[in-house]
């Protein structure tokens, strides 16, 4: 992947050189991966996914976004959907679409103290559940899908938004980073208020 | 077309509110935001009784058959072609016992039977059919039992319309010299193909409806309300789009022109110049910098031309009461409740580009909906909340009311003024004061 990037475009937070047609053709491949029947992992590999989900809910929920950020690796996409099964990103919108820019371009949004839209900041709580495993047989990376309710508290109102996450974790010399968030909402395409807290 | 035997209609409405007094010329009453009363008068009568309202773009009714449910206020339609292909809109409301018909959002079907008694109806409201049709008497004619019609429907380059009002005008006399400003949005798109695709943003805000209209056409918000976007664009060093709202708006060229029948633009393309300028000055959306390598490379003089398709049309174009073209995105304002809106940001491709182009296209057409409308939306709900206060009785639109030199009278008859001066609100109020002071509902 980073072998496609020319060095002037190295650094991802500020450059998007790499997403390209390849790009988008590997999403749609791992993306229809994360819908198949997977064999039995076993108890350590689910342990082991467990354990990652539940670190990354809890620096979200208590609003570590740098720390959170530091999680994805630099070739990274934070994906919420609004087509149910994910769609075609090439000609349909999406709740969020971040490569490693846009996401640090959200995590900075978010810290500029000015959003009005997060005055008060949202409160959330999550509950992960149902995790399965298996590996990518193309790219030996992690496959992770789990259920998720995440529960928000923001303005005075306490709202609900449960769906499932697809996790792409790859093996790094710091341990597993995530290659690709894909949340699926189960309403996505349905109406919703302020979808600015972070699933 | 089913018969009204017995209209309630045609009745005399009890203790009409006399409208006058709550639209004042700099100001408006907070009644008409928070007022139920109020609210299901302007679901009659804004909302198709007296004008057109905006239903579907033809692109989301691609073929003969195809049929598409919208709201038209808060009745339930459904847009049809017919087998010929010709546009026609039903209420989707069985002319039984009131089922909905359709509940699904968009298909094909020559016909539609409704689920609870099973009556069948044509995808053009005839009555063709009731089970065990011996139980109705002589007296029971299927012809009288069609679905309600809606009675006009018209297309403007693929932007169709409707109105229950016979003697309405026809929708480009009704548009005036928003057209113009359609055809300029509509013929960015190579040979004018624009398509609206299935996944769109539904946003939803607690207020009412018309915060959002006024919001559209306010030039006066944006260098406070979107200071996080401005912000976050600064992140890397020089700021982008829309960063000239933060200078003096009232001094730049951009302006605001009033365009009949409540409609108004905003013109930002004076802070741009020439092709490739959209571009250059868009915030960096996934993909840019390899998108651009390829696009120039492969398309050489034409890329500018193709790069700034990408990106938006620099108009904010809003046609009461329900349109708001912004962007590349045709924008929809569905009312739910009084103090409950949906907003649904209808994203769009264009024909005749390379696929690469529209990709791009859709990266834009993300990056407002996440950082820049929610905070508009929050700041409609912290309006609303405001308005709980009753003896706070009035909602100002008085800026450039007095300011001389402001307001000018172009060649074609056109009012224009500042970008932030807030005579769209009392432009489209006159309007509104028209529509919902007419006698009867229909
Ligand atoms: S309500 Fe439709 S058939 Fe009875
Ligand atoms: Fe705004």
């Amino acid at each position: 992947m980073s072998s496609r990037i020319p060095p002037e475009y190295a650094d991802t937070s500020s450059w998007s050189y790499h997403v390209d047609e390849q790009f988008y053709a590997e999403l749609a491949r791992q993306s229809a991966l994360l819908r198949e029947d997977w064999p039995e992992a076993g108890v350590t590999e689910i342990v082991e996914a467990q354990s990652f989900l539940a670190r990354e809910a809890r620096l979200i929920d208590v609003g570590r976004f740098n720390d959170w950020l530091e999680q994805f690796t630099d070739d990274c996409l934070y994906w919420v959907p609004v087509t149910a099964g994910a769609g075609d990103p090439t000609v349909e919108v999406s709740h969020a679409f971040d490569d490693r820019r846009r996401l640090t371009d959200r995590v900075y949004w978010l810290r500029t103290g000015l959003a009005f839209s997060q005055i008060p900041a949202s409160r959330t709580r999550r509950v992960i559940g149902n995790v399965e495993t298996t590996v990518d047989p193309v790219t030996g990376e992690r496959l992770v899908r789990s259920n998720v309710v995440v529960h928000e508290f923001r303005a005075g109102v306490t709202k609900t938004y449960p769906g499932w996450y697809g996790h792409v974790l790859r093996q790094t010399d710091d341990g597993w980073r995530i290659r690709l968030k894909q949340v699926n909402l189960l309403d996505s395409d349905q109406i919703h208020e302020n979808l600015t807290l972070v699933f | 077309m089913t018969v009204q035997r017995d209209s309630m209609a045609a009745a005399p409405a009890q203790g009409r509110t006399a409208y006058a007094a709550l639209v004042r010329e700099d100001r408006v009453h907070r009644t008409l935001y928070t007022e139920q009363r109020i609210f299901d008068e302007e679901m009659v009568k804004v909302f198709g009784g007296r004008s057109w309202v905006y239903l579907a773009h033809e692109s989301q009714l691609p073929e003969p058959n195809s049929f598409r449910s919208v709201r038209m206020g808060l009745r339930p339609v459904i847009v049809t072609r017919d087998r010929k292909g010709d546009l026609h809109a039903v209420f989707n409301r069985c002319s039984h016992r009131a089922a909905t018909l359709c509940r699904e959002e968009s298909g094909t079907a020559k016909s539609f039977q409704c689920p609870y008694h099973g009556w069948t109806f044509r995808n053009t409201g005839e009555l063709v059919g009731t089970p065990w049709p011996r139980g109705y008497g002589e007296s029971f004619d299927k012809s009288e039992h069609g679905l309600h019609k809606v009675a006009r429907v018209e297309s403007y380059r693929g932007f169709i319309f409707g109105t229950l009002n016979e003697s309405a005008p026809s929708v480009v006399d009704w548009l005036g010299p928003a057209a113009g400003w359609l055809d300029y949005w509509i013929d960015r798109a190579p040979g004018g193909e624009v398509i609206v695709r299935s996944a769109a943003h539904r946003m939803g805000y607690r207020g009412n409806w018309k915060l959002a209209y006024d919001n559209a056409g306010d030039g006066y918000h944006p260098a406070f309300s979107h200071r996080s976007l401005l912000e976050m664009a600064s992140r890397m060093g020089d700021s982008k789009d829309m960063s000239y709202f933060g200078v003096s708006p009232d001094e730049g060229a951009m302006r605001t022109y009033m365009l009949g029948n409540g409609h108004s633009v905003i013109d930002q393309r004076p802070n741009y110049d020439g092709p490739g300028s959209f571009w250059a000055n868009q915030r960096p959306q996934p993909g840019r910098e390899r998108f651009e390598e390829k696009i120039r490379a492969e398309h050489g003089a034409d890329a500018d031309r193709l790069l700034d398709l990408t990106i938006g049309s620099q108009i904010n174009l809003s046609i009461f009461p329900n349109l708001l073209v912004i962007g590349n995105q045709i924008q929809v304002i569905e009312p739910l409740g009084v103090d409950r809106t949906q907003l649904t940001w209808n994203a769009t491709t264009v024909g005749g580009v390379p696929p690469e182009v529209n990709t791009m296209r859709m990266r834009t057409q993300e990056d407002f909906p996440a950082f820049g409308e929610p905070d508009d939306q929050a700041n409609f709900e912290e309006v609303q909340r405001g308005l709980a206060a009753p003896e706070a009785e009035w909602i100002l639109m008085n800026r450039g009311l007095d300011v001389a030199g402001w307001q000018q009278v172009g060649p074609d008859g056109v009012v224009s003024s500042a970008a932030t001066d807030e005579l769209h609100m009392r432009r489209y109020y006159a309007a509104w004061l028209d529509m919902m002071s007419e006698d009867t509902a229909r």
